[in-house]
């Protein structure tokens, strides 16, 4: 670490122009991610998830007339095939294009369900480690308590009340997941809140609110970061969980859980229906780790195992 | 050594009160009771079957007087199955889940450090990247998709093994593989870090100076290293196992607890929903216990109370 960080100064005092130019952190864990070659690949392969994800279903729609939802029993299901890549589903309705759709309801929940989990996680953290003492340590507890209770069983629960349907699936998801958050980011805030140039904001008058959401918060970008990589497919493994027990998303609408579940029950016969919702949500979560993994390395290079 | 342990047990108990509170909360304040969804019920008879379960009284006083039951290790009685009591059913289910979690510990335990450790002393060869990719994708394949995907396979088209059911030995292999290779993987990616670095110490360097044998120092010296981070992970890992079991239990029709759960979940059943989170919470907090007496244990420099 510390030679590093010699050679870092080193190589930036010697710059063409004889000026001292820093590395910013995002320069530098930019230039530790494109050498992880796998982690790169990943991201390349997600983009093109995503932008398939996007436009096929419509690309299929306009030129061959597939829709996810209209049923041709006559039809039925037929193996895949040139017409359909990935064959089609009891209800005669094109695979492709069902696992198109529900791949982008599984990636839009998983990142949506990990935004509101950091945003609970990353105020909640900076506000009970700011504020430190007592109420510190009684948001604290409420999140040892909320750890102590078992997690899907709470999102669960959370279903049944809140009713199904796809908003409330990943307030429910982002409401119960933003306790590791909360965590990373009081450890931080910690650390942060001690040093010099909170305390010249807080002599120039700034407000606590003001301290918190301009200096502390910003300043711990880089941790709420990795975890919000690594709760993505997290969430995305949790939404499918739950679809797959017909507690998420509500069939006509498909998701890589509900898929697979379907497939699951009709496997022995048709095994396209299971095999192919399967290993794109495999593929998914793959290259979501990997890429995960990688942006945390790159980000924090104390942390790489 | 008991009294930090007794001491720590007498810490627990404001926890598990805060728990029951909130559970009982977030269970009786959700809309809808357990006598809404079936049909039409003439008001008087609704009445006494209100008056059988207590949920004519005030809320406070139905909370006092579950706890007070609590205590007496009454879990009440269900409103789905108006012959059985909750503590019947949980007798009933929680036996079969806990084996098929251990089952799946076991398996975890067992390839995850195998796979770690031929990864830490073989570091950067192949037998290293076969390992480490073979724990990623062990990690992207959910346990919906690795169970159907074996009952396929093993069960469907080779004949090894049952499809489903609970019994017999045979009947554990495939519920046990499926839900504990996600915990493999995680598993084989701690030890590995954790051997790694502790590889490069002082006490590793002067074990090899004194000439032990290289065995002994991998299995005495650097597991001790390897094994801190994969025993504070399982505390986490055998909570989710526990709830995880609720997809594997439905894939292979065995018959846990989880089932019910979702079951009580949706037909608000009170006690038998509170019954299961509490059941599970109790779990969750003394692993956690357990967990920590352990790393004590594991490594000295870690102050127990």
């Amino acid at each position: 670490m510390k030679n590093n960080l010699r050679q870092t100064l080193i190589r930036n005092e010697t710059d063409e122009s004889g000026l001292i130019t820093g590395t910013s952190l995002w320069e530098d864990a930019w230039k530790r991610l494109r050498k992880n070659n796998m982690a790169l690949a990943s991201g390349v392969i997600l983009l093109c998830l995503g932008v398939i994800c996007l436009l096929g279903p419509v690309i299929l729609g306009v030129f061959l007339g597939y829709d996810a939802h209209t049923q041709n029993l006559a039809y039925g299901p037929q193996p895949p095939s040139l017409q359909h890549p990935f064959g089609t589903d009891f209800y005669g309705r094109d695979l492709l294009t069902r696992v198109l759709i529900g791949a982008q309801v599984s990636l839009s929940v998983g990142f949506l369900a990990a935004m509101v989990a950091a945003f609970i996680g990353t105020i909640y953290g900076a506000v009970s480690s700011y504020s430190g003492g007592l109420i510190d340590s009684l948001m604290m507890r409420i999140v040892d308590i909320l750890y102590a209770l078992p997690y899907m069983f709470l999102v669960i629960i959370l279903v049944t009340i809140l009713g199904k349907s796809l908003l409330l699936l990943f307030l429910a998801l982002g409401a119960v997941g933003w306790l590791l958050t909360a965590r990373v980011v009081r450890g931080q805030v910690m650390s942060l809140k001690e040093q010099d140039f909170v305390l010249a904001a807080r002599s120039l008058g700034s407000t606590s609110r003001g301290i918190i959401f301009r200096h502390l918060i910003p300043n711990t970008l880089g941790p709420v970061i990795v975890t919000f990589t690594l709760t993505v497919p997290s969430m995305i493994l949790q939404e499918a969980f739950l679809s797959f027990l017909g507690l998420g998303v509500q069939p006509p609408q498909p998701s890589l859980g509900s898929l697979i579940n379907d497939g699951a029950n009709q496997m022995l016969v048709f095994w396209w229906t299971l095999v192919f919702p399967g290993s794109i949500m495999a593929i998914m979560l793959f290259a979501l780790n990997f890429l995960g993994d990688g942006i945390r390395d790159a980000l924090d290079p104390r942390m790489k195992t | 050594m008991i009294r930090i342990l007794l001491q720590r047990l007498l810490e627990l108990i404001p926890t598990a009160l805060v728990i029951v509170a909130a559970s009982f909360a977030l269970v009786r304040l959700a809309p809808g009771s357990p006598f809404s969804s079936e049909k039409e019920i003439p008001p008087e008879v609704r009445q006494k079957l209100e008056a059988k379960y207590g949920f004519d009284k005030p809320l406070p006083e139905q909370f006092i007087r579950y706890l007070g039951n609590l205590l007496r290790g009454d879990l009440g009685l269900s409103t789905k199955y108006p012959q059985r009591t909750v503590n019947e059913i949980i007798a009933n289910g929680f036996p079969v889940t806990l084996s098929l979690a251990a089952i799946a510990l076991l398996w975890s335990l067992l390839v995850g450090i195998t796979a770690g450790i031929i990864g830490a002393i073989r570091q950067n060869t192949v037998w290293d990247h076969v390992a480490m990719t073979a724990a990623l994708v062990g990690i992207s394949v959910p346990s919906f998709v690795l169970g159907p995907l074996l009952v396929l396979t093993v069960s469907l088209r080779l004949h090894l093994l049952p499809p489903a059911g609970w019994g017999d030995w045979q009947h554990v292999v495939l519920p046990g593989l499926t839900l504990g290779t996600i915990y493999a993987a995680s598993i084989a990616r701690l030890t590995r870090g954790g051997m790694l670095e502790v590889v490069r110490s002082d006490f590793i360097r002067t074990a090899r100076a004194k000439g032990l044998s290289e065995s002994l120092i991998v299995w005495r010296h650097m597991l001790r290293g390897g094994l801190l981070p994969v025993v504070s992970y399982l505390g986490p890992a055998v909570a989710s196992m526990l709830t995880g079991s609720v997809v594997v239990e439905k894939i292979f029709n065995v018959p846990g607890i989880g089932p019910y759960f979702v079951d009580a979940a949706f037909n608000r059943d009170y006690f038998l929903v509170m019954g299961i989170v509490l059941l599970y919470a109790f779990f969750l907090l003394l692993m956690n216990l357990i967990v920590d007496v352990v790393y004590g244990f594991l490594d000295p420099r870690v102050d127990v109370s």
